[in-house]
């Protein structure tokens, strides 16, 4: 499966990368179906269908576009110069867009991707947010937005603000983030949180990519490597850290376990992707988000109005979380109290600590150096916009 | 053309006839004592060898480049040698499935009929004259008809087999009927000659009518909607050999049959003279061609999706795989279909010219599609009848736990059925894809486009129901653990056809070269 990822990034064929792009979602059916936990078979086949049916939708938009150009190529490069007319940009880049975005996890097609996340046993969580659903936004970006850039013209009509498929996009990547962080914010399973929480970053990165200026398109590729690390490190600390020595993923169980107390490395590797995930400054999502919405704000100020509120929920759910399931001053039944007085949870072990070092040390460097990754991505996003495919 | 001639036309097809009368002698003469597992494996190797003896012969008629009389009543070259070497070998295939099986103890007389069937294939897929199209469809037809009987205890089987051969004779009639409306008309059987003569007198109500007829045998034979129903029951009821070699060599023989139909409508053979005569012939064929199309495009739309609907809620995987074979003639025939679709505007010859090469790629799509469905359709048979006679039941929860009980054939299976869903990098994906390429490539337009559209999506439904029995096979808990035993012969050539399907699917190249090697330089 890392293989067909890797495929994906690396091809500069159409066709090529369509392969990969499949090869990849029968391993992960596989993943959660026998090593998942909650519900794994339904997560699993929802995931497969999910992926399989935005893959059939690039596959429809591809084939037309090898078609329409008649070329006898699949390479991106000469189909981007083949001068696709602009009519069919108009109804190919939804078709393609949409498929590839099902993956990245935009509402109102995301469904797949909490309960796919619980599901999938910790590791396979930790891959699909952080390498699959950016398999999507790559996508998005490289195939969808490269290929068919008249995609993205206004339509000459405009109701209720929506005038292209720019809007609607971006429209859907608004309603993402608030709608992922005020249901992560309603979860009793904590895995649920952290699944939802990836809901709403994803639309960060759509967002970013419907501004389609230099900032907001670097922003994007940020926040797809910013999310990709700090989701990561959260299911790790969920499912890994606390879900293997507690064996309940309940927020309202977790309370009464004084986690703060009995596993502070947890707490506190918590409170620190906690803080990464809210977008803190230092932290690589700060820088992210900030291009994100400065990018948007010069196109519409009301998605950054709509976002902000995004922002401001994925607080309060982070808190929530984080505060129930680590720092609840809640007293624990006698009874839980008693099961408590006969085991202690295991040692935190040094791979944990590793992981969890390595993973928010990464986030944090970033955050106070973003230069490292921005001096990549800017020259990149530069000629995407400018209409070539490198 | 004197009796010499024609015997070396019909070389392959004399071959195969003799080792179904040498296995008939050796089986009911030589090996009357013998235990039924010797007469199975014994027979089973001749008719192997005979189906090799007939490649060969093949290779001998090509080799010495067959000069192609005009008066012929059979055509060579082209997609007619790769579809006859494609029957011959997965006839094979199916007779090495045989051996270990008990369903019936006339062995020398199954292998007999399977053989006479191959032979009526070849006979179907070579055919360019009405009649012998006819004769060859119907010893094909009837010997298949016995096949599905074969399990002569079984209930289920005579069942099957009474209602293929009540929907097969009926559309038999329909074929004929069809077929005498054609010579009505033309005043010849010989569809190289008859193009000619359609296209002077023009479309006509008559030959609509005709053509409708004529879908309607053709339908029965591919199995799609509206014409299917006697797949299900037949596909459940059959022996598991007999249903794979309906699934498979039936189905490379039939389309066959439909690519020399349109590829005679379509080329330009038998026309010459004035410019404008030509273009008028070749303009009336177009649009004759064209209403026979759209009848076909319908047909395959409905087979796509009541083949892929109807597969969701089966719980018996052969019926399972008979509904997906419907789905799967559903795309097949999209391609056939689509070979050349004249908008009726600009000079027919140009229109020629300009779409030789496309519709020759079409219908080499056409013919990797249907060679690679029949190979690993034969292998899924071979997986469920492996689990049938260990369980004694074609459900789905016969698959339970597979992989533990048998994980090559587990493995085997998760192959086959990922083929046939079209996941890459196997080799059902390379054929799905080269088909809607060449379809699209072929004829543009709204209509090609939105049937490409309906196929891919049908074929993301599909994956649900194919991971179905993988679900049972690999994830859902087992009911019982006892390992499946296989005989070494039947799992051998099972991990070859995985292995094929897998090699192809990563070098699909390797068959796609060979077959458009037949073809002249584009």
């Amino acid at each position: 499966m890392i293989g067909g990822v890797y495929g994906v990034f690396l091809s500069f064929d159409l066709f090529l990368l369509f392969v990969f792009y499949e090869v990849a979602i029968i391993p992960k059916y596989f993943l959660i179906a026998i090593w998942g936990s909650t519900r794994r078979e339904y997560a699993a086949m929802k995931l497969a269908l999910y992926s399989f049916v935005g893959s059939a939708m690039v596959l429809i938009g591809l084939l037309a576009a090898y078609a329409t150009a008649g070329s006898h190529s699949t390479g991106l490069v000469e189909l981007a110069h083949a001068g696709l007319p602009a009519s069919f940009q108009m109804w190919c880049f939804p078709l393609v867009f949409t498929g590839f975005a099902i993956l990245a996890g935009m509402w109102p097609f995301h469904t797949w991707a909490p309960t796919g996340h619980v599901a999938a046993p910790t590791a396979a969580s930790m891959l699909l947010a952080g390498v699959v659903m950016k398999l999507g936004a790559y996508g998005c970006l490289r195939v969808a937005i490269a290929l068919f850039p008249r995609g993205l013209d206004p339509w000459g009509i405009s109701f209720i603000g929506i005038g292209s498929w720019r809007d609607v996009f971006a429209v859907l990547a608004v309603v993402g983030i608030v709608y992922g962080a005020l249901v992560a914010l309603a979860q009793t399973d904590f895995k649920f949180v952290i699944g939802y929480s990836s809901v709403s970053h994803m639309g960060f990165v759509l967002l970013g990519l419907m501004t389609l200026n230099q900032i907001g398109v670097t922003g994007a590729v940020l926040q797809m490597f910013s999310h990709g690390i700090i989701a990561g490190l959260l299911f790790a600390i969920v499912g890994r850290i606390v879900y293997d020595r507690t064996h309940t993923r309940q927020l309202a169980e977790l309370e009464t376990m004084h986690l703060s107390k009995r596993l502070p490395f947890a707490a506190w590797a918590f409170v620190i992707a906690g803080m990464a995930s809210i977008g803190m400054p230092g932290f690589s999502g700060f820088w992210a988000e900030i291009q994100v919405l400065v990018g948007a704000w010069q196109v519409n100020p009301w998605w950054v109005a709509a976002a902000g509120i995004g922002i401001v929920v994925g607080v309060a759910y982070i808190w929530r979380a984080m505060q129930k399931a680590f720092f609840s001053d809640l007293l624990p039944s006698a009874h839980v109290l008693e099961q408590e007085h006969e085991h202690n949870f295991a040692a935190i072990t040094w791979p944990e600590v590793t992981g969890v070092v390595l993973l928010a040390g990464v986030s944090l460097f970033v955050g106070l150096y973003p230069k490292i990754l921005l001096d990549a991505i800017e020259p990149a996003v530069k000629a995407l916009l400018a209409g070539g495919v490198q | 053309m004197n009796y010499a001639d024609l015997f070396r036309f019909t070389a392959p097809e004399t071959a195969l006839e003799l080792a179904a009368l040498l296995v008939l002698v050796v089986d009911l003469g030589v090996l009357r004592k013998a235990s039924l597992n010797v007469r199975v494996t014994v027979a089973a190797l001749l008719g192997v060898a005979g189906c090799g003896v007939a490649l060969c012969a093949m290779g001998f008629q090509y080799g010495f480049g067959l000069y192609v009389d005009e008066s012929l009543v059979l055509a060579t070259g082209h997609g007619v040698t790769i579809a006859q070497a494609g029957i011959l070998v997965l006839t094979a295939l199916t007779l090495l499935l045989l051996i270990g099986s008990d369903f019936t103890r006339h062995v020398g007389e199954y292998v007999a009929v399977v053989l006479m069937a191959a032979s009526g294939g070849l006979l179907v897929a070579s055919a360019r004259d009405l009649l012998v199209i006819f004769v060859g469809l119907e010893l094909l037809s009837l010997s298949l008809y016995i096949m599905t009987a074969f399990a002569k205890s079984s209930g289920k089987s005579a069942e099957a087999a009474l209602k293929y051969y009540l929907f097969g004779g009926m559309s038999a009639a329909f074929l004929l009927f069809g077929f005498s409306y054609l010579y009505g008309l033309s005043g010849t059987t010989d569809l190289y000659w008859m193009q000619y003569y359609i296209g002077e007198a023009g479309p006509s109500p008559l030959l609509y009518v005709a053509w409708i007829f004529i879908v309607v045998g053709l339908g029965f034979k591919i199995a799609v909607v509206p014409f299917h129903l006697w797949a299900p029951d037949t596909y459940e009821g059959a022996p598991a050999s007999a249903a794979a070699f309906i699934a498979s060599v039936s189905k490379v023989a039939s389309f066959a049959l439909l690519l020399t139909i349109s590829g005679n409508l379509l080329m330009p053979g038998g026309v010459s003279g004035q410019k404008d005569v030509v273009e008028r012939l070749l303009h009336n064929e177009y649009l004759t061609w064209q209403s026979l199309a759209m009848i076909f495009l319908i047909v395959a739309a409905a087979s796509m999706i009541v083949g892929n609907l109807a597969a969701l809620a089966q719980v018996s995987v052969r019926r399972l795989l008979a509904y997906s074979a419907i789905a799967h003639a559903g795309y097949i025939l999209l391609g056939v279909a689509t070979l050349r679709i004249y908008s009726g505007q600009g000079s027919p010859f140009q229109f020629l010219l300009s779409t030789i090469g496309p519709a020759i790629r079409s219908s080499n799509a056409v013919l990797f599609y249907v060679l690679t469905y029949g190979l690993t359709t034969i292998g899924a048979f071979g997986v469920v009848s492996v689990v049938e006679r260990a369980t004694g039941s074609d459900k789905l929860d016969a698959f339970l736990g597979l992989h533990k009980r048998n994980p090559l054939l587990a493995t085997v299976l998760l192959v086959l059925f990922l083929s046939l869903a079209g996941i890459p990098p196997l080799v059902g994906f390379w054929a799905k894809f080269n088909l809607f390429a060449a379809v699209l490539g072929v004829s543009a337009g709204p209509v090609p486009f939105t049937l490409v559209s309906l196929a891919v999506a049908m074929s993301a439904v599909s994956l649900y129901y194919y991971l179905q029995v993988l679900k049972r096979a690999y994830v859902m808990p087992a009911v019982d653990e006892s390992p499946i035993k296989a005989h070494p012969v039947t799992l051998a050539v099972l991990v070859l056809i995985a292995t094929t399907v897998v090699v192809l699917g990563c070098f699909p190249a390797l068959l796609q070269n060979w077959i458009a090697s037949f073809y002249p330089a584009l």
